[in-house]
């Protein structure tokens, strides 16, 4: 009877630990960050044209739509969502900042005289600490922002969806 | 009297010394304990990744800020989430987590200590 008992309890123990490993293995082992971050943080960055250091209470302290866009001139998916932004920024509903992410200005510059500039302002962010503060990972990542209030948070590559999406969101 | 000198200097690169060994071990503990979130199972001390070396920066500014380990750790889940940190913090939801091992450790001391007394008797 004991024996019964604990063989039951084996092939209760080994159904139970296959079925969480089993689980696992569908789950993406990529990481998404729990969007706990709301309020914008706060910090100062040189802007591109190194003529002065703003406060980011100063950027988005406006009634309006903001979009901050993380880019760099070397990051393939940034060129290819490039031309929706400058799209987008032609909606004056809206205003998009750029946070210029570990680049060479030389080439950022490039960049922006090649595909157009979409922004209102970019700033700097040499060393990568600014898109700590904003709990970014990797570039790009687009963040809606609102009465000093981050609505929404794109990780990657913005596609024509997402931007439909923003456009639904500043009507 | 210049050996007076000499000592006092001495003593003095020997106390910024320590207390930057001390930054440093700091640092690399705190590192240690966070996970690099781009590159799959390894700490922000082992990866070389653009996000862990700015990360890197960014615990160094805060413990020159005079940030301590918590509020570094509380800065950066709340930026990242919990998932950053390899330890978890003790919260309602890993209760379960932290005290099971003691619970596991107590039964089994009662089953030895059972056995004693079987024993004994």
């Amino acid at each position: 009877m004991r024996n019964k008992i604990v063989y039951f309890l084996l092939v209760v123990f080994f159904v139970f630990v296959f079925t969480i490993l089993y689980k696992g293995l569908s789950n993406p082992s990529l990481y998404k960050p729990n969007a706990s971050l709301k309020k914008i943080p706060e910090f100062t960055a040189e802007t591109f044209t190194k003529q002065e250091t703003l406060n980011s209470k100063y950027i988005f302290n406006q009634n309006k739509f903001y979009l901050l866009n993380i880019w760099a001139s070397w990051c393939v998916p940034c060129r290819d969502e490039h031309p929706l932004l400058i799209n987008l920024g032609k909606n004056n509903k809206i205003e998009i900042i750029g946070l210029n992410y570990k680049d060479n200005f030389k080439n950022a510059e490039k960049f922006i005289n090649d595909l157009g500039n979409p922004y209102s302002t970019i700033l700097l962010d040499r060393d990568g600490t600014k898109a700590i503060e904003w709990g970014a990972f990797g570039i790009p990542e687009t963040f809606l922002i609102y009465k000093n209030k981050i609505i929404k948070r794109y990780i990657g590559p913005l596609n024509s969806e997402l931007v439909d999406e923003i456009i639904n969101y500043i009507k | 009297m210049k050996f007076l000198n000499f000592s006092i200097i001495i003593l003095i690169i020997f106390a910024v010394n320590l207390s930057k060994a001390d930054e440093i071990t700091l640092q690399n503990k705190i590192y240690k304990n966070l996970r690099c979130l781009i590159c799959q199972g390894q700490s922000v001390y082992d990866s070389d990744s653009e996000f862990a070396i700015s990360l890197k920066l960014v615990v160094k500014n805060k413990i020159n800020a005079g940030f301590n380990e918590d509020q570094i750790y509380e800065f950066l889940t709340e930026k990242y989430g919990e998932w950053i940190l390899y330890e978890p913090q003790l919260n309602k939801n890993t209760y379960f987590l932290w005290f099971l091992p003691l619970l596991i450790f107590l039964f089994g001391g009662a089953i030895i200590l059972k056995k004693f007394i079987n024993i004994k008797k």
